[in-house]
């Protein structure tokens, strides 16, 4: 009952590569919590970021942890091209397939719900209320929480290389493979865990949004006056609350077969595999929306920004991006048109998927139209979005290709629509978070990024993508199966050589990034943005000082036209002197949200090697500290009006001196 | 902080009807979230309805009876919330605290009755790893259930907080979600009836 | 060392731009359904590639033409409406998509696996199994077996019936054309037709374990007296597959050998694909293949 499964023998000591990554984390915590701890950093770090509910320090948080478990899915990313670069004309290569194929599921996994998905949540969560003339989002605590849920969820995959073992049944484990009579081991059940947790945390996240967009923006600012990042946002919380319920109801559909000797989805006694098939990817094609839609909005604004135009066609803006929310949701069988559906179900599957690349090409064209007559600075973040139309409208291509069932017969699961979904996955998502970091970066830190390493981090990401996925297109015709441990067809190793190299590229492109953060805050005095609006701005959060004051905006502002900030600044309108300042109400920071998360982390890892004690205890920690939540009624607080005046005069009088 | 404290309450008139609101709309979302968990297991009940792999069928096993005894006390659980809200635009307390009461009983009786069944079928031989018919039952009938069990936490937490905190805004609006979701809840029970019970006796 | 490594460098670059179609698999199809697909592929590409290759273009010409150092360029910065435009641009992808779905829907009927083919000469039936971590191959008419070799004859359209007896996988002869997935307890199909005698490689798409890897084996398009002397090698095979040989060969198996039987059991698809239905009574269980149905009917026996 205490401890389950778990023994040592879980630790899996025999395998060099793990043993070396434990000690390599291990050394790196302990230097971190000695820093910490050498500078007495623990209180500033609990009171001012850990039970945080500000949404600013929150989106920053999100932001961290995705480039932290971009870290680890980078490598594993290595790892497989390497292995595959090696294995070929009968040799095994390093990895076994056990090894390999716990990779290859970490990877898919940590990417999507702990990279892409945080990042995006993280951008969001900085950049929404600042877009809107919030103070806030709706519900200040659930978003602790759903960030701290989220994190448990990352913190549950890393364990499992340390203590047990990983999923090795690909990132949307397909029963029977991942049901447990085939996959016996803990495997499946961290990778369930870790989904549930950080499913039920972006579904939080995504209420919070819906209604923080919906409810929360400044008087006058009506849906056809929000800035398109806004609006993309908005769509996506839509999709994230349509979708993430259908998630968590199928992971424990398979949970109750694998725990409970259940019979959803197993080949005997009647389950039916397929259902799930069906299931997860009604979660799963919108959820590749709730990624690139963004993303798209991202673009939007430094398109516009860094052009010194408005956005060409707004309103086809919008009207597109809801098209494809909606639409999203009728296209989910065109990842499996292979299964013996009839001609009529897979034709009308493809003609809907391929619809979708209407709106999507339109907005390709709108960006190309702001830039049109324009005064275009190339800033890094201007060419990530440069670099991204030049990059997606390929992978919008090979997307429809894959949409048309009888080119979807040949490529179904070969590198070819592996190579596709990097394509729009890098080539949109991560282009499109990393230009958002960079363009917003002033806004959280009050310094900007480093140009010179920006764009260096920008070749080798755009060479280093087109040298490892043009390869991976190639491979697919020449009919590579994707998740191949070894092969023994020597001409496909040119081609995975090459890829190889390209993966180094995106390596070198990442450490450029990291180098490029260091040195931005090695030199943030000379990097200093004095005025709030480093890039000359048109949305809200620019006519802010930067770093936002903790309260957002001293007085919410009445909107009256769509960029509202340009429209402010080409009128001459300016801050009226000797304002009068109301107090301000705000949310106090509380730990029950980290609180909750970690009893919730304790549930799961319980959970996945059946230690019903700990798991009990981890299920009532989490009930009792919400309930004990809902007893405190000293939840929020006044920030008095004198205190918002001299911050707000202080910020005036940095700006004055900035500009003499 | 005594400053700030005294001036929060000076602010509540302002904001405390717009968070309320803001909460109850909150609490809308996320019962459509949970309606699509619930779609979700109706979807998986249709597609294995049928699966039931040379085991027992819908007809043989359930009691329509006894399952009405059920409905009939939930569905009374539901009117019995009512009069604790009416209660509540009242203002008065016990009233509240009487009727939540009642409804606490009428639901624990329903979730006692589920239980009972539970175990009658699992003694049977006809167990959720029975088949996949059965799988899907107890997974959309135990969800309900767990559901409901969780509304029994939260009821007898309200109890104790209106005890507590009399019926300010804030237990004003917890109660209104409550009431929401025991709502939700009844009306999820309304379909698991007419679909896994009567659908599969009929 | 190092001179050696830059040759490589050079050569896989080499290989890798002038490879050309030929190397290409899926675009030198060996079959009627793969040429059917290739053209498809050919025509899709073409027609996109006709957006696609001027919308990139005039995104980077934008951005040079644009870039804020060209004073001579003209600058309109409150230019951000155009019906004109917006008509353009949303009609484009709407002409293109519509032709595509037109398409689609005409190639998804063609193209259906389930569509037998028609070529004026017989078809042979084939029966494909997935196993833990091989292919069996069942030719019911002519009552022998292969493991993880396919011989088909030239010309002659081909009937799949495709189950698994335990993972999803995905049946695939890349130069024949289509796949289609083999699922436990269920039979699909698919039709091809080898119109060019060779060898070619086939294998499970869909990763389904450990073994995954090895799941491949070659395919045989043979000439019609290549293939008549095949089955009479297959025919002069001791080994037979019944029952036993069955459970034995269903055993978790990496890398398997190829095998060749000379007798197979009758109805041993229909077993394989019938058997997770409990009310079935079929041959792998009066051989004591203890599947769960039997746990449960021996439990639901003792009470």
């Amino acid at each position: 009952m205490m401890f389950g499964k778990l023994t040592l023998d879980a630790i899996p000591l025999e395998q060099p590569i793990i043993v070396w990554t434990f000690a390599a984390v291990a050394i790196l915590g302990c230097a971190i919590l000695g820093l910490v701890s050498y500078y007495g950093k623990w209180k500033y770090l609990w009171s001012e970021w850990i039970t945080s509910v500000d949404h600013k320090k929150i989106g920053v948080m999100y932001i961290i942890f995705a480039l932290i478990m971009l870290l680890r899915g980078f490598a594993d990313a290595i790892m497989m091209r390497l292995q595959q670069s090696l294995a070929s004309a009968g040799s095994p290569g390093y990895l076994p397939p056990h090894h390999y194929d716990q990779i290859f599921t970490a990877h898919g996994t940590i990417m999507i719900f702990f990279m892409a998905t945080p990042f995006i949540l993280g951008l969001m969560n900085f950049v929404v209320p600042l877009q809107i003339g919030a103070r806030d989002v709706a519900y200040p605590f659930l978003n602790s929480l759903s960030f701290w849920l989220t994190v448990m969820g990352g913190t549950l995959v890393m364990m499992s290389l340390f203590v047990g073992d990983f999923a090795a049944v690909g990132w949307v484990a397909y029963p029977p493979l991942s049901e447990l009579g085939y996959s016996p081991t803990v495997g499946v059940d961290y990778y369930i865990w870790a989904l549930q947790l950080s499913g039920l945390g972006t579904t939080i996240s995504g209420i919070n949004f819906l209604m923080t967009i919906l409810k929360m923006r400044a008087p006058g600012m009506t849906l056809m006056k929000m800035p398109v990042f806004t609006w993309t946002a908005l769509i996506t919380n839509i999709l994230i609350v349509a979708i993430f319920p259908v998630l968590t109801a199928t992971l424990a559909l398979l949970t109750a077969d694998r725990y409970l000797g259940m019979h959803f989805f197993t080949n005997e006694l009647g389950g039916n595999a397929m259902m799930y098939i069906n299931l997860i990817w009604v979660w799963g094609h919108p959820e590749v929306y709730v990624l690139i839609l963004p993303a798209f909005g991202v673009f939007s604004e430094v398109v516009a920004t860094f052009s010194g135009k408005p956005l060409f066609g707004y309103k086809s803006m919008v009207y597109a991006t809801s098209a494809i929310g909606v639409m999203s949701f009728f296209v989910w069988l065109h990842h499996f048109f292979t299964m013996g559906s009839g001609a009529n179900v897979n034709a009308f599957f493809g003609i809907m998927t391929t619809l979708i690349s209407i709106p999507t090409g339109v907005k390709l064209f709108n960006w190309l139209f702001t830039m049109y007559r324009g005064r275009v600075r190339y800033h890094s973040s201007m060419l990530w979005s440069i670099g991204f139309m030049a990059t997606f409208a390929f992978g919008g291509m090979t997307g429809v290709m894959l949409a048309i069932p009888g080119v979807d017969f040949l490529v179904h699961n070969s590198l070819f629509l592996v190579a596709h979904f990097h394509n729009v996955i890098i080539g949109g998502t991560v282009f499109g978070v990393l230009a958002g970091m960079t363009f917003w970066f002033p806004k959280v830190f009050g310094f900007a990024l480093n140009e010179k390493w920006g764009k260096i981090a920008f070749w080798f990401w755009f060479s280093g993508y087109w040298l490892a996925w043009t390869p991976m297109y190639v491979l697919g015709f020449k009919g590579m199966t994707r998740r191949l441990n070894h092969f023994n067809q020597p001409d496909w190793q040119p081609y995975l050589t090459v890829a190889l190299i390209g993966a180094c590229l995106i390596a070198v492109g990442i450490v450029a990034i990291l180098i490029q953060i260091a040195v931005s805050i090695r030199d943030r005095k000379a990097n200093a943005d004095v005025t709030g609006d480093p890039w000359g701005g048109r949305s809200l959060e620019w006519s802010l000082p930067s770093p936002v004051p903790f309260y957002n905006f001293a007085r919410i502002p009445t909107i009256t036209s769509l960029e509202q900030h340009w429209d402010d600044k080409i009128n001459g309108v300016t801050a009226p002197e000797n304002v009068h300042y109301e107090d301000i109400h705000m949310p106090r920071n509380t730990a029950t949200g980290f609180v909750i998360s970690v009893f919730a982390l304790v549930l799961c890892f319980s959970l996945v090697w059946h230690m019903w004690i700990p798991a009990i205890i981890g299920f009532v920690g989490a009930i009792v500290s919400f309930i004990v939540r809902t007893y405190n009624t000293d939840v929020d607080y006044y920030v008095p009006a004198e205190e918002v005046a001299e911050i707000e005069s202080r910020h005036a009088s940095v700006v004055a001196g900035g500009q003499i | 902080m005594l400053h700030s404290t005294v001036q929060a309450s000076h602010h509540d008139a302002d904001h405390g009807h717009e968070k309320g609101a803001m909460a109850i709309t909150g609490f809308w979302i996320y019962l459509m979230t949970d309606c699509l968990i619930f779609a979700t297991l109706f979807a998986t009940f249709g597609v294995l309805s049928h699966a039931t792999a040379g085991g027992p069928t819908a007809g043989s096993l359930f009691d329509l009876n006894y399952v009405g005894l059920e409905t009939l006390l939930l569905l009374l659980s539901s009117f019995t919330f009512g009069l604790a809200i009416s209660g509540l635009s009242n203002e008065k307390k016990t009233s509240v605290i009487f009727w939540l009461f009642v409804t606490f009983l009428l639901g624990a009786s329903f979730i006692w009755m589920e239980i009972h069944e539970f175990v009658h079928l699992i003694a049977e031989n006809a167990g959720p790893d029975r088949s996949a018919f059965l799988s899907a039952y107890f997974g959309l009938v135990g969800t309900h259930g767990i559901h409901v069990t969780l509304g029994l936490l939260w009821l007898a937490v309200i109890i104790h907080q209106v005890l507590h905190f009399g019926l300010d805004a804030t237990i004003q609006r917890r109660l209104a979600c409550l009431s929401l979701f025991w709502h939700f809840l009844d009306l999820v029970w309304v379909c698991v009836f007419s679909i896994v019970y009567l659908g599969g006796v009929l | 060392m190092s001179y050696k490594k830059y040759r490589y460098l050079g050569s896989s670059i080499f290989t890798l731009v002038l490879g050309g179609c030929s190397n290409l698999e899926l675009l030198s199809p060996k079959g009627t359904i793969g040429e059917h697909e290739k053209s498809l592929i050919l025509l899709s590409m073409g027609i996109m590639l006709c957006v696609v290759i001027p919308v990139v273009g005039l995104s980077m010409f934008f951005a040079w033409r644009y870039r804020a150092s060209n004073r001579n360029a003209t600058y309109a910065p409150t230019w951000a409406h155009s019906t004109g435009v917006e008509v353009v641009v949303w009609s484009i992808p709407i002409v293109v998509i519509s032709f595509l779905g037109w398409t689609i829907w005409r190639t998804t009927h063609e193209l259906d696996p389930y569509k037998p083919l028609v070529a004026g000469r017989p078809a042979v039936e084939v029966d494909v199994v997935a196993l833990n971590w091989k292919w069996l191959f069942i030719y019911p008419e002519y009552g022998v077996a292969t493991v993880n070799t396919l011989s088909i004859p030239v010309d002659r359209p081909i009937n799949f019936h495709l189950t698994s007896d335990s993972m999803m996988n995905s049946f695939f002869i890349p130069q024949l054309g289509s796949q289609v997935y083999a699922m436990a307890g269920m039979e699909t199909q698919l039709h091809l037709m080898g119109t060019v005698p060779g060898t070619y490689m086939g294998r499970s798409t869909a990763f389904s374990g450990p073994g995954f890897s090895g799941m491949q084996f070659p395919t045989h398009v043979l000439t019609d007296d290549q293939f008549a002397a095949w089955l009479q090698t297959a025919h002069a095979s001791s080994a037979t597959l019944d029952g036993d040989a069955y459970l034995g060969l269903r055993k978790d198996s990496e890398d398997n050998p190829e095998a060749l039987y000379g007798h197979v059991a009758p109805h041993l698809f229909g077993d394989i694909t019938t058997q997770y239905d409990c009310r079935m009574q079929n041959s792998l269980r009066r051989v004591g293949d203890v599947t769960r149905c039997d746990v449960h009917a021996a439990v639901m026996e003792n009470q």
